[in-house]
């Protein structure tokens, strides 16, 4: 099979010894059904023990995986009559981030996500998913429209990071990053965030500020990818594996530190095995999200999503003091 | 055979010259030849394509009537300060001459027509611009119908649809004209900040003041293919910059790549696009919940 990741190698070569076997049989008069059962028990066991025991690094993969689904698919399968805007109305249109006007289960909403390309051609007009200022401004425009016309905003968050790049600090990355935290945390309607791939540093944030942050169950969110980690940390980009089991990235591990609230199941092997069913388990999460957000009024909106930014992070006042009076 | 190959092939003797007769075959208007790939066409047809060439999609200038024809459902259109004409507040020489001229040309009273109407049954506020006359240009009449139409919009709770065609301020009313910009925006505002929506369509060629006013401050901001789209006109950039500009410039794709635009759409899928965004508008929506 195509596309197969190192740690799943086991299970996908018992697969193929399977559908060997069975090829087998149909050819040749000599059955092997009890060998066939024999094996398929014993797949099973593998596949939940493979998946069900995934490190941090194999998430990693799953995450950045080439077929795994976009924003644009999610949006083709999960939203009707989708009609994408173009443009920040000043300087350029990114296609690293994609939004529009769409209807959800017949309700208006505007979607917004980062979009990775699937080929390399695709991938170079999108800058692989990584934004410049333009696309956050494109973002946030379209949030202000969401805004007036009082529609609830969707969020997919899937990308490496920011775009370290001249052009983007020439134009102000960090401004309209900057920007988009601030106009988030002050929209008066529902915004519900959905980390679908890689939620990588300030440019995954900048689309993240929201009443509702949910993370698809192989996706990483996380301040610089374990390689950048690596090489701040211990000076070696190869020990990004170590990095990724060390920094906490997973979805477990988030909502374990109280960041996300749910963690969207994702097929056995991850979302790119079936996108159809994915979407399925991605409905269910944004349907309830919704229905508990449509009913809020405006200031429960602001306070909720106030207290839930609040309340990040960890510290202590200990009743022996050890430092600085 | 190779000496085939060499030998020049004869030359025509005559040459046919068409006579009067045969140049009367085809009545005037009958067929129209395409400015951008010199296909000809059966007019009649073309009209039916929304004036769209059928061989390299070129959009052929449309007028405020064909517009209304191919935008709004049929017979839905009814028409608002239609009587409305310009004075010649600067008694500018051979103004009301020209505004005459252009009267007689084209059967409007103003180089815009306003009005209410519906597009796949959903009701609207429309102004449309018509660069038949005085190139679309605005003077005090064009600001006071659009902002009246705005005002109108406001006032029955329905969305405000303009589309843009001009070559900027009209001149002969001087500072009057350039004022009607910030009329315009003034009522847009009021309307924008009632949650009124705006859609505008840049038709060929929108360009100067218009540009600088309700043309850009649509919650869409839409254009069709291959219009001239611009504040100032190439030639004095051209020659103030001194550079030579590029091919695409100031066209409607070129708006679209630098963040301008929402989108492009071919004037073939406008109406359908455009219910598709009225249609989100529309107020009261409801969840549904079926499963599936």
């Amino acid at each position: 099979m195509a596309g197969e990741l190192e740690f799943e190698k086991p299970v996908m070569e018992l697969r193929k010894k399977i559908s060997e076997l069975k090829e087998f049989t149909q050819n040749t008069d000599v059955d092997l059904t009890a060998e066939i059962d024999k094996l398929e028990t014993r797949l099973q066991k593998l596949e939940s023990e493979i998946y069900e025991n995934m490190k941090p690094w194999d998430r990693v993969q799953i995450a950045r995986h080439p077929n795994r689904p976009t924003t644009l698919e999610y949006i083709s399968l999960l939203f009707t009559d989708f009609f994408e805007c173009h443009g920040d109305r000043s300087y350029g249109d990114d296609e690293a981030i994609v939004g529009g006007i769409a209807k959800f289960h017949g309700y208006p909403v505007t979607v917004i996500g980062h979009q990775r390309g699937k080929d390399t051609k695709e991938n170079i007009r999108r800058n692989f998913g990584m934004p410049h200022p333009e696309g956050y401004r494109k973002a946030l425009r379209l949030m202000k429209q969401a805004e007036k016309f009082k529609r609830p905003i969707i969020c997919f968050i899937d990308t490496k990071g920011a775009y370290p790049g001249k052009a983007a600090e020439e134009r102000g990355q960090s401004e309209a990053i900057a920007r988009n935290l601030f106009e988030m945390a002050g929209l008066t309607v529902p915004v519900i965030c959905v980390v679908i791939g890689e939620g990588g540093s300030g440019g995954a944030l900048a689309l993240g500020v929201g009443n509702y942050i949910h993370m698809l169950e192989n996706s990483t969110y996380s301040v610089i990818s374990p390689e950048g980690a690596a090489a701040i940390l211990w000076k070696d980009s190869t020990l990004a594996k170590k990095a990724a089991e060390t920094m906490k990235i997973t979805a477990p591990d988030l909502k374990g530190l109280g960041i996300i609230d749910e963690i969207i199941p994702e097929v056995k092997g991850g979302a790119h095995k079936d996108l159809k069913q994915q979407a399925k388990y991605m409905d269910k999460v944004l349907r309830d999200s919704m229905s508990e957000l449509l009913v809020l009024d405006e200031e429960t909106l602001l306070s909720q999503r106030y207290e839930k930014y609040k309340q990040i992070g960890e510290f202590s006042f200990p009743t022996e003091f050890i430092g600085v009076k | 055979m190779l000496k085939e190959l060499f030998t020049k092939t004869k030359k025509k003797k005559y040459a046919t010259i068409p006579s009067e007769a045969a140049k009367q075959d085809v009545p005037e208007g009958i067929m129209t030849k395409c400015p951008n790939c010199k296909k000809i066409m059966y007019t009649k047809e073309l009209n039916k394509n929304c004036k769209v060439c059928f061989q390299c999609g070129y959009h052929h200038q449309m007028n405020s009537a064909e517009r209304i024809n191919s935008f709004l459902d049929a017979g839905s259109f009814r028409e608002l300060d239609r009587e409305m004409i310009s004075g010649n507040p600067l008694g500018f020489p051979g103004y009301e001459e020209k505004l005459e001229k252009d009267r007689e040309k084209t059967g409007l009273n103003e180089a815009v027509v306003t009005g209410l109407g519906s597009v796949n049954g959903l009701d609207v506020a429309i102004a449309i611009m018509d660069a038949t006359f005085r190139m679309g240009s605005m003077g005090s009449v064009v600001g006071e119908k659009i902002t009246r139409a705005i005002e109108k919009a406001d006032e029955l709770s329905v969305p405000f649809i303009i589309f843009t065609a001009s070559g900027g301020a009209r001149m002969q009313e001087g500072v009057l004209s350039l004022m009607q910009m910030a009329k315009t925006s003034v009522a847009l505002k009021r309307f924008s900040d009632n949650g009124g929506l705006i859609i505008s369509i840049m038709t060929h060629p929108t360009t100067g003041g218009v540009s600088a006013s309700f043309a850009s401050l649509g919650d869409y901001n839409l254009a069709e293919p291959g219009a001239l789209i611009g504040f100032a006109g190439r030639r004095i950039i051209e020659q103030t910059i001194r550079e030579e500009l590029p091919e695409d410039f100031q066209t409607s794709e070129f708006l679209l790549k630098h963040g301008q635009l929402d989108a492009v759409i071919s004037r073939t899928e406008l109406k359908e696009k455009i219910s598709g965004i009225l249609e989100i508008h529309q107020p009261g929506g409801t969840f549904e919940w079926q499963e599936n």
